[in-house]
């Protein structure tokens, strides 16, 4: 009993850690990307190629002066910025990094992890309202509705993917894919999961919630310090585990692609693969323009649920009949 | 005192006393918060009965989606004056009603749970059958096909009631 118990808290403080890495260098990573695409050098000064770059940044935000809106409503405005972060440190819990390591295998790993991201709308919605502020609640009232409808995509290609391995738990999800990759059985379901996670994470070209242009900062202009590193800490953290899962159910986990350099351990071969998507999330959010408003709703309802229904709708045949 | 019962005592009063606190707030947003933490305690206790695939779809349909569909409507109403309107619809009577009906029915059930041959099945057992999401899938989709149908297209009418309201009043 104690040694689970010792054993499961040392898991925990090493995925945490990691995450948290990762998490610290995405920003790092993100700078340099962003430099690069736009033919610029980046954070450079810190360190040799600026790598203590994320560290300098923590310290600097750390000791800013912390300043709460007057009128603001205490206790919302307090709970938001920590409703940012928990849900997505709350997801490693069901990530398989290899095919042993993982904190546990939840026999509805998928459906945890789909409804504890659903609980990190309220910390953008609480956020823009707590202020008492305009700008930020119309980015709150925003993000809320882009959140639903992307909700229900993101859900329904995790579908496609579950009806496939008939089962939950994402240790079984990677094992099926050990011949062949999802990504491949499940070209559509990906291209949709993809879209739909970029969405909900509020990032470019699905940024409307903090479009700087119209909406001064979005839903964190009130927030200052420490506050705010804590939504820009949950943004990051919720990337690299969305991409994480993504890992999981399409790209075949810790498995070498295609059986060659099996040399290489699982969960390295799990971490090149997040840094892949994660890498992709970047790429796509320097490349492409913001969208407007009604696109983006109309490409969540119009274009993708239907794709997405007919996928399952596909894959259901194929499951019934194919066997 | 075991372990399970600590938590569900735990997780039994804290449900309890959100619930308490989300009809007794005047914030319409500080209640709406207090019934998400009520949805998520009570989804707390459904693992403790082993209902891992209740407790996930309680939180991600009532705690994600339900609650947050009503924050979005009370965020849209100003604050100041939201905090000047007396918050009643003027309906006691029928909501006493209601609750008295609600309370019988709990009542009923725990005693056809008690007494007669109706508790269900035991976790034990719905592993052997195949884990509780599969288990539930099956007796859903053959026992209770015709009222898990009913239930739908009622759902359906009540959103296609929404979009018929809300489309007469942008004409108008």
């Amino acid at each position: 009993m104690l040694e689970t118990v010792i054993l499961t808290i040392a898991k925990i403080i090493i995925f945490f850690a990691v995450l948290m890495f990762f998490v610290a260098y995405g920003t790092y990573a993100e700078r340099k990307v962003a430099g690069g695409i736009q033919d610029r050098i980046g954070p450079l000064h810190c360190g040799p190629f600026g790598l203590l770059q994320p560290l300098a940044d923590g310290l600097k935000l750390f000791f800013k002066e912390d300043i709460t809106v007057a009128k603001s409503d205490k206790p919302t405005y307090y709970i938001a910025p920590i409703l940012a972060v928990v849900p997505a440190i709350l997801v490693i819990a069901v990530i398989p990094v290899d095919e042993n390591i993982m904190i546990t295998d939840l026999n509805i790993a998928l459906l945890y992890f789909l409804a504890v991201s659903s609980l990190s709308v309220y910390a953008i919605m609480l956020g823009g309202w707590a202020g008492n502020s305009k700008y930020p609640l119309l980015g709150g009232l925003r993000s809320a509705s882009q959140f639903i409808s992307y909700e229900l995509v993101l859900g329904l290609s995790i579908v496609c993917v579950a009806m496939l391995v008939g089962s939950f738990s994402l240790r079984d999800v990677v094992l099926y894919q050990k011949d062949m990759w999802m990504v491949f059985k499940q070209p559509i379901a990906f291209i949709c999961y993809m879209i739909a996670a970029i969405a909900e994470l509020n990032r470019a070209p699905f940024d409307l919630p903090e479009a700087e242009s119209e909406l001064v900062g979005g839903y964190h202009t009130e927030y200052s310090s420490m506050k705010f590193a804590m939504f820009f800490l949950g943004e990051y953290a919720n990337m690299v585990v969305s991409s994480a899962i993504a890992t999981c159910l399409f790209l075949g986990g810790w498995y070498a692609p295609f059986s060659i350099l099996p040399f290489i351990p699982g969960f390295i071969w799990f971490l090149i693969k997040t840094f892949l998507i994660f890498f992709f999330m970047l790429w796509i959010r320097w490349t492409y323009p913001r969208v407007r408003f009604d696109q983006l709703m109309g490409m969540s309802w119009k274009v993708l649920m239907p794709v997405v229904l007919l996928n399952i709708l596909v894959t259901g045949f194929i499951v019934t009949f194919g066997r | 005192m075991s372990y399970t019962e600590i938590f569900f005592y735990i997780f039994a009063v804290l449900s309890i006393l959100f619930a308490l606190l989300t009809v007794t707030r005047r914030n319409a947003v500080h209640a709406a918060i207090c019934l998400l933490l009520t949805f998520f305690f009570i989804a707390c206790n459904y693992v403790l009965l082993e209902a891992e695939f209740l407790a996930a779809v309680q939180v991600l349909v009532y705690a994600g989606g339900v609650v947050g569909l009503m924050l979005y409507v009370i965020m849209l109403v100003r604050k100041d004056e939201a905090d000047e309107v007396r918050q009643s619809l003027g309906q006691r009577v029928i909501a006493v009603f209601i609750a008295i009906l609600f309370v019988l029915e709990i009542a009923f059930i725990s005693l056809l749970a008690y007494y007669g041959n109706y508790s269900g099945f035991l976790s034990s057992k719905m592993a052997q059958i195949g884990g509780n999401t599969e288990s539930i899938g099956a007796v859903l989709y053959t026992y209770f096909l015709l009222p898990f149908e009913v239930v739908s297209v009622l759902l359906l009418a009540a959103l296609v009631g929404a979009v018929v309201l809300a489309k007469n009043r942008i004409e108008r």
